[in-house]
């Protein structure tokens, strides 16, 4: 692969997580639930697919172990999310308190779990062999440059593009869609049109989880190849900043975690070349977060969220 | 209409919210194709109980019957079931989408998984042709007025099927042009044998198109009449429960020395255009001096000048001589100027505040309520206990929050707040502004009294009717600028009409009239 294959090659497995966690992001806010736990919900999920990989090849599941391990991940993460339902919705908790309560307990429990299961050690057993690898598409990964960029993925990668457009057009072409936007946009108004605005918002919040559950997989299984307290740092507040640059929505959403997930990979291939030898690594490890401040301090002023975000639905309030 | 059957009656509806008896055993029966109208003041439980019909609250005591049946209507789902549908006050709306989104919402057609928002469009235009509503369901709700938003909540109701339909409060967002085509909609659904329960508290609109009127004082049913056999000052009197006074008493007007003194104020508005456009007048102490002219002819921008919210581009504005353009809002306070916003929920009050503290908005960091820096909540509390019954503002305590008072208990608390703070000038706009008869009369008679005490008043209003009882000296304005002023005794309303619509006083008269308002 020559260079730039090589960095667009690397973008698309660093934003594929960043992308499948906005989706979360955007199914939370349209529903008008904040949710600052997507980190937490990565952890779980990258948790949950390094374990369950690991033990579904202990029980044998051989090829299918890496797909156990992301159906596991989706799964608890969407059952831990639901303690940010309960808390935000049927409680009416401050969504930003519980969100970070999420982010620190998803982080004590998986580190506590790995030291209980993996006799005290500080990460899981690596995977390498068991995870996924690259899946080649025929034909078209001969392509020169697109091949490269596009075709010769992790099947996580693919899946990730399916749920963008999938989430697309449940957003905006479905029944679904229209009343979960309706109830993150007004609740009074989906409320009194015999809309559940409890129920749209625990579907919102839920998504969230399974889609963070996913998101945070796709590290473990791509990335690092085992979980431990470091798999997860920061990717899903990136999320959070690609949620709001793309404009809740998830093309937009899908765009900038794409560009997020290039500065990311600049880092890497960064290292490749001479002229960067002087520049200190430290510099190149905070790019992503220096390049994701400045574009949120430029454009995110522009970019309008759902007008109930953040507010737990009250209908005695006028 | 006397044959007309029953389609809804509601059977000694009483609700209790924690101190307060929001509807006390109430009755009302409402016939096919007829416009019923529920009148009372602000606060006396007309929302309250339209809420229960439409299934958003539950009734404590009482029941309901649909076309003789007892029903339950445990949420708004089962009211639309039942045929019933509610245009509320705030509109349940979502911004960003289409009008036809936001008609299907909740009932949409799909082709597949698909939302036929093709057909919902066709739908919606065929029901907006048959009642002549003229609205397009493809255009997003943030691009349209607000009259045509409200089309819009009738369209929902339609489009679910409803026979009943509740409108809370429906002109107090419209205009005038706006206020008419309503009232030929509310007739046209008549026609079609829907039958209407107008919640209002403006006896003008009853009088014109309600055939019933049930009366609703402090929570309970004061009576039902027929509208024809009826008149304003039944119902009024009804409604405040005393006789009242539809004119303002007051006697001739006692100038003293200039005030307020606007010479060749000019605001410039966003596209470079001038909105206030050179205007100058004198404002003398004791006189009431009245702006009229047609909403958004830069009435905000001149009063949003004066009182320092907004730069002005040029002229000067003096109280006592001292200027005060450039200066802050609380230099303007500070030189003696008082201000009764027209906005009362963006400028007025801090609606997430208690009373106590709305009522020292303004004067917070002043002694008594602050000393060394520390707030004084004792001494809040005193001043709004005080206020609040020399004002007479009705809440369930000093500590509630503004929110939760009825817009014209939240339009007391502002005028008890700005007239106590012994201004020099009080400046008015849309002081009555959604409020009932009872309120109107009693701010009237605040504005009056502050003017008999030698203050000048600035009234700035749409409703002439206002302006010619209060003013005693009248200007127009138009398009930013002052098209002619006169003493209100000689007024002819046919030429402030004219000059409404943009048409000068012709230029003798409008000679006169200046060097009378500069001298």
């Amino acid at each position: 692969m020559d260079t730039i294959g090589l960095l667009l090659n690397t973008t698309l497995v660093f934003s594929t997580a960043l992308i499948l966690v906005a989706l979360g992001g955007i199914f939370s806010e349209r529903s008008g639930v904040v949710n600052i736990g997507l980190e937490g919900l990565m952890i779980i999920g990258a948790f949950s697919s390094a374990v369950f990989t690991y033990y579904g090849h202990e029980w044998g599941l051989g090829g299918a172990s890496a797909w156990f391990g992301v159906l596991m991940s989706i799964v608890l993460g969407a059952a831990f999310s639901l303690l940010h339902a309960v808390a935000t919705i049927t409680f009416k908790a401050n969504q930003v308190i519980i969100g970070v309560v999420i982010n620190i307990l998803a982080l004590g429990l998986t580190v506590y779990l790995v030291k209980s299961l993996f006799n005290g050690s500080g990460q899981t057993e690596n995977l390498s062999g068991i995870a996924f690898t690259k899946y080649n598409v025929p034909f078209l990964s001969d392509i020169p440059l697109i091949g490269d960029a596009l075709f010769k993925a992790y099947p996580t990668t693919y899946l990730c593009y399916l749920l963008v457009f999938v989430s697309w057009y449940a957003l905006y072409r479905t029944r679904f869609g229209l009343r979960l936007r309706s109830v993150g946009e007004h609740p009074g108004a989906a409320d009194t049109v015999g809309i559940s605005v409890t129920k749209y918002r625990y579907i919102g919040v839920l998504l969230s989880g399974a889609l963070s559950g996913l998101g945070g997989a796709t590290i473990s299984l791509t990335t690092t190849y085992d979980f431990s307290h470091t798999t997860i740092s920061g990717q899903g507040f990136i999320a959070i900043a690609a949620v709001i640059f793309g404009r809740w929505h998830p093309i937009g959403a899908a765009a900038a975690a794409l560009f997020f997930g290039f500065t990311q990979a600049l880092r890497f291939q960064a290292g490749l070349f001479d002229w960067s030898k002087s520049i200190p690594n430290e510099f190149l490890y905070m790019l992503p977060y220096v390049l994701t401040l400045l574009v949120l301090a430029i454009a995110a002023g522009k970019s309008r969220a759902p007008a109930a975000v953040g507010e737990p639905y009250d209908p005695s309030k006028r | 209409m006397g044959q007309q059957p029953i389609v809804a009656e509601l059977k000694g509806i009483t609700k209790r919210f924690p101190g307060i008896v929001a509807n006390d055993n109430i009755s009302l029966q409402l016939r096919k194709g007829e416009i019923h109208a529920l009148l009372g003041e602000n606060g006396a439980g007309k929302s309250t109980l339209m809420n229960i019909l439409f299934g958003l609250y539950q009734p404590d005591e009482g029941h309901i019957e649909i076309d003789g049946k007892p029903v339950v209507i445990d949420g708004a789902g089962k009211a639309i079931e039942l045929r019933i549908g509610m245009v509320h006050q705030h509109f349940k709306l979502v911004k960003p989408f289409t009008v036809a989104e936001n008609i299907i919402l909740g009932n949409e057609p799909t082709k597949g998984i698909k939302v036929d928002i093709k057909g919902a469009g066709e739908r919606v235009r065929q029901l907006s042709d048959q009642y002549g509503l003229k609205v397009d369901p493809h255009v997003r709700i943030e691009d349209i007025t607000v009259g045509m938003q409200q089309r819009v909540e009738i369209l929902k109701t339609l489009y679910r099927g409803a026979d009943i339909l509740i409108f809370d409060e429906p002109t107090a967002v419209l205009t005038v042009q706006e206020i008419e085509e309503l009232i030929e909609i509310l007739r046209a659904l008549a026609r079609e044998g829907k039958s209407i329960i107008l919640i209002t508290h403006k006896l003008k609109e009853i009088m014109a198109i309600a055939d019933t009127c049930t009366v609703i004082r402090r929570g309970k049913v004061v009576g039902s009449v027929a509208v024809k056999d009826s008149s304003e000052r039944q119902l009024a009197e009804m409604m405040v429960g005393r006789s009242v006074n539809f004119q303002v008493n007051k006697e001739k007007s006692k100038p003293g020395k200039a005030i307020l003194e606007v010479n060749g104020l000019t605001v410039q508005g966003e596209h470079g255009k001038a909105v206030v456009d050179n205007v100058s007048f004198q404002i003398r102490a004791g006189e009431i001096y009245g702006i009229a002219g047609v909403d958004g002819n830069g009435q905000t921008q001149l009063v949003e000048a004066i009182t320092g919210m907004r730069q002005a581009s040029g002229g000067s504005v003096r109280v006592h001589g001292q200027e005060l353009l450039g200066s802050s809002v609380r230099q303007v306070t500070e030189a003696g100027v008082s201000h009764i916003p027209e906005d009362r929920h963006k400028h007025g009050l801090v609606l997430d505040f208690s009373v106590s503290e709305n009522m020292v908005l303004g004067n917070y960091y002043r002694a008594p309520y602050t000393r060394s820096g520390i707030l004084n909540y004792k001494a809040m509390d005193e001043n709004a206990t005080k206020l609040a019954a020399e004002f007479d503002v009705r809440m369930s305590s000093i500590h509630t929050e503004a929110r939760s008072l009825s817009g014209g208990n939240q339009q007391k608390a502002i005028i008890a707040r700005e007239l106590t703070r012994d201004p020099e000038l009080i400046i008015a706009v849309q002081p009555t502004r959604g409020l009932d008869v009872g309120a109107i009369e009693f701010v009237h008679k605040q504005l009056i009294e502050a003017r008999n005490a030698g203050k000048a008043v600035l009234l700035v209003s749409f409703e002439l009717e206002e302006l010619y009882g209060l003013s005693d000296r009248l200007a127009v304005i138009y398009e930013g600028r002052i098209m002619g002023q006169m003493d209100a005794d000689e007024k002819n309303e046919e030429q402030i009409g004219l000059m409404m619509a943009g048409n000068a006083l012709g230029s003798a008269a409008s000679d006169t009239a200046l060097r009378q308002g500069e001298s």
